[in-house]
């Protein structure tokens, strides 16, 4: 694994594999939104069911993205590795995208389904607050002169928030809520109709894709902006010793 | 056809979902692209302009 943890090498690799990896993840796409509107409707929810597919995955995307933020946290924090610091402060925004759509159409399936838009219970408040952490995240990382302390910082932050992940997965058991309980990821297995949780699971991978591609691309973009902020300096420094203003060949 | 689109009298709700999912996540899809594009014409720039810049 460490081996593909090289800039250098990642920029290689992910060069071959991305534009698979995206035509992949828009076929799956496809063929999730297919399945997902053929399925018959529920015989409680009608048609609203199809909200379900763009919904539930983005829950499981965002606790998904923010694991995936923490754990690369702990990394950058350990070993101090350069592309996880990348990883951490790219998925962010990604992660915060999923829990913003999970919101939105939960809050438009809540509507006609319970009767109202938002409650302040258990999941929903604990979905918010996952919410709020990525904004915090963002806002902190970019929040001092130097980007490496901001980086720091934020990820003491995604790992001191990851209490919240498994909090929002059993809310639904822990407290007593207008939110249904689990009825895929449970230890008695799934408790859905094949027609809609085969759909269902499509969309689940299509957005794990789709989180991916958007990633990879954040990352590339990431490792070539350090490069041109490095070859700026870079040439700035030489500018300044050509006209001797400052700095030596021994300080730089 | 005109049934799809009803969605069963939940078309308020059922087509301003996907609408969003849409904006949203192809936003950011959108976002990461022309970053990326961004920062690689800048690259070139950079190097065209110091002559033995390898990327």
């Amino acid at each position: 694994m460490h081996r593909f943890a090289n800039p250098a090498r990642f920029m290689r690799v992910s060069t071959i594999v991305l534009p698979w990896v995206a035509i992949v993840t828009a076929l799956v796409m496809v063929a999730g939104l297919v399945l997902g509107f053929r399925a018959p409707p529920d015989y409680q929810q009608g048609d609203t069911v199809k909200i379900m597919f763009i919904h539930v995955p983005a829950a499981w995307m965002s606790l998904f993205c923010y694991s995936s933020l923490a754990i690369s946290s702990a990394i950058a924090l350990i070993w101090r590795h350069p592309l996880a610091e990348i990883a951490a402060q790219q998925s962010a925004p990604l992660g915060a995208g999923f829990t913003a759509v999970c919101l939105i159409t939960g809050s438009l399936w809540g509507a006609p389904m319970w009767g109202t838009w938002w409650v302040w219970d258990a999941r929903l408040t604990s979905e918010l607050v996952l919410f709020f952490l990525y904004l915090g995240y963002i806002a902190l990382a970019n929040a001092f002169d130097d980007p490496n302390r901001g980086v720091r910082a934020a990820s003491v932050l995604a790992l001191v928030g990851w209490i919240n992940v498994p909090i929002i997965k059993f809310s639904v058991d822990w407290w007593n809520t207008i939110h249904q309980p689990a009825s895929v990821i449970r230890m008695d297995g799934p408790k859905i109709a094949s027609s809609i949780l085969i759909p269902l699971l499509i969309m689940a991978i299509a957005f794990t894709l789709l989180f991916v591609v958007q990633l990879v691309v954040l990352m590339r973009a990431a490792l070539i902006e350090r490069k041109i902020r490095a070859l700026r300096q870079l040439a700035a420094e030489s500018a300044s010793t050509e006209y001797g203003l400052a700095g030596t060949e021994a300080s730089a | 056809m005109s049934d799809f689109f009803a969605m069963g009298g939940y078309a308020a709700y059922v087509w301003p979902a996907y609408a969003v999912a849409v904006i949203i996540l192809g936003g950011l899809t959108l976002n990461a692209v022309l970053r990326y594009r961004a920062a690689v014409r800048e690259l070139d720039t950079l190097q065209a302009r110091r002559p033995g810049g390898s990327r």
